[in-house]
């Protein structure tokens, strides 16, 4: 059970894919010019997420090393397939809004990514949860993105009009720079809350993990790796 | 930390000291400013005077506070803020409300400037960047222009329809428009004055202006007609945008080859804004790209130091 939570905790928030690791950002600035849109995209992304994890860790022991890469691909591309005519026939008005963006799940870096990074070295029901966790973050990074737009470009919520009447709406938030705006500070916000509740992994010189790879904002690379040669 | 210390080096004696200081620099340009900020309060009357008023409390305000709050050192007595206020509120119309010139104002302040670093490290000229923005917000209240109560179309919009305009009054200053551009004339004082006090490089103006005139005359509807020339001139923000915005320290190139390919650039997008788009003005687009192409120019266009090997033949 404590993998599990921590699954979705990491997902949420300690490497939320929107504003930690920064991962597919073109669905993030394209289609969050609403609230709705940017909850459509997120659980749509999210179905495809859970599924293919799911499946990609099914068939780690199958798939050659060399071409994990096309497989990884084609798992995802036919869950993206299945989706979208799923979208078409039930959601319409949603999948029209949505439009390009719906295929170009195939190659958002998130579901490739996770495949890549979690999904086939672990087991089945841990990459459900880390499709779910992922899935999550991205969603509510998404849906909050659209609504703080759609509340200052136009002045609803969900379609609901929020602030009064005599509000004139600031339209270069539902424009392609206020989404840029928007996302630049809720990642300032991330951050900072990040960096106060973040500690450094050591006192100093003892960290053994590549910087690159680290979701450790504070440390900013203070901890480095620090080898006996260098000493 | 071996990169930091080679930038603080200090080379040895002996050092030439200047008075100049960013505050005595921005009060000279303040000065100049002030035959066009009097001409548009005398022509658009009381209103005009508030909206200024406004934007510059806002932006010293804004700037105030975001150093407070981030506990850096207030650098609100270079004057820099009031600057950039003042011409914020000079490309508005007279009609705009006052909370525009707030929100562009904290807009010019917060995110160009501050959070680029403040002083000499914004990107694009503050002010334009708050134009930009509300233009871009709330376009038809940006473009309404009204003159003695009367709402009516700039010169530029006439001449972009192809009708008659009287240059002589375009040259002076009875036009609509924002506040601070109509005058040529005002601008003129100030700018011969900021020249006369070498607060501003002669070549960024003047490039533009020639550059922009010889484009309208290659490419413009009317050909080389002298009046249609001026009038393309004397319209618009050019004159304020050549002299006081496009020569902003901080976003525009410090070699003097940079400083030249900088105004062709602009003269040329401010002709194919004017000429080929749908729209009668494009000054502050002009400026705003061309900002966002100065470090490009400044690594091209950097001089040899004397003695530090030549080309190689």
């Amino acid at each position: 059970m404590g993998k599990i939570f921590e699954r979705l905790y990491n997902g949420i928030l300690k490497e939320n894919p929107t504003f930690v690791l920064i991962l597919g950002m073109c669905p993030t600035l394209a289609v969050t010019t609403s609230a709705i849109n940017g909850l459509g995209m997120g659980l749509t992304t999210m179905v495809v997420l859970i599924l293919s994890n799911m499946l990609i860790s099914m068939l780690r022991k199958i798939i050659p090393d060399g071409v994990r890469i096309p497989a990884f691909i084609v798992v995802i591309a036919s869950f993206v397939t299945v989706v979208e005519l799923l979208l078409e026939g039930y959601l319409p008005s949603l999948y029209k809004s949505l439009g390009l963006y719906i295929p170009l799940i195939v190659v958002n870096c998130i579901i490739l990514g996770r495949a890549e990074a979690y999904a086939s070295k672990n087991n089945v029901i841990l990459s459900l949860f880390d499709g779910l966790g992922m899935g999550l973050g991205f969603t509510i990074a998404l849906t909050l993105i659209g609504s703080i737009r759609e509340l200052l470009g136009t002045g609803a919520v969900f379609g609901y009009r929020v602030l009064p009447a005599a509000y004139e709406p600031l339209t270069i938030f539902i424009l392609a720079p206020g989404a840029f705006f928007v996302l630049a500070f809720l990642i300032a916000i991330m951050n900072a809350i990040n960096i106060k509740r973040g500690k450094p992994t050591g006192k100093g010189g003892n960290c053994d993990q590549l910087c690159a790879e680290c979701s450790n904002r504070s440390c900013a690379g203070r901890n480095l790796l620090v080898t006996k040669e260098d000493k | 930390m071996t990169i930091v210390s080679d930038m603080m080096n200090v080379s040895v004696t002996p050092h030439i000291r200047s008075k100049e200081s960013t505050g005595r620099i921005m009060l000279l340009v303040i000065i100049a400013l002030l035959p066009a900020t009097g001409f548009g309060i005398y022509q658009f009357g009381y209103q005009a005077a508030i909206l200024i008023a406004v934007s510059i409390a806002t932006t010293v305000l804004t700037e105030f506070l975001y150093e407070k709050i981030m506990k850096m050192p207030v650098t609100v007595g270079d004057l820099s803020a009031i600057v950039t206020g003042l011409l914020l509120a000079l490309n508005l119309p007279v009609s705009v409300p006052w909370w525009m010139a707030v929100i562009g104002g904290v807009f010019a302040i917060l995110v160009v400037k501050m959070f680029f670093g403040g002083i000499g490290q914004n990107f694009m000229n503050p002010a334009l960047g708050g134009r930009c923005f509300l233009v871009i917000c709330f376009t038809a209240r940006m473009t309404t222009f009204t003159l003695d109560g009367v709402t009516t179309a700039t010169p530029l919009a006439m001449l972009k329809a192809g009708e008659d305009v009287n240059t002589w009054d375009m040259v002076i200053g009875k036009i609509p428009g924002t506040i601070g551009e109509t005058s040529a004339i005002a601008i003129m004082v100030g700018a011969i004055f900021l020249i006369l006090f070498d607060v501003i490089d002669m070549r960024i103006p003047f490039t533009y202006l020639l550059t922009f005139v010889i484009f309208i005359g290659l490419f413009g509807p009317n050909g080389w007609d002298p009046y249609y020339l001026t009038a393309q001139l004397a319209g618009g923000g050019l004159m304020l945008g050549a002299f006081f915005m496009a020569t902003d320290y901080a976003t525009s190139p410090i070699t003097p080859l940079g400083k030249i390919i900088f105004g062709i650039i602009l003269g040329l997008l401010t002709g194919i804004f004017r000429v080929f788009s749908s729209s009668a003005e494009g000054v502050s687009y002009a400026i705003v790209i061309s900002n966002l192409l100065v470090p490009l120019i400044e690594r091209f266009t950097i001089p040899k130091c004397f003695g530090k090997g030549g080309e190689n033949r």
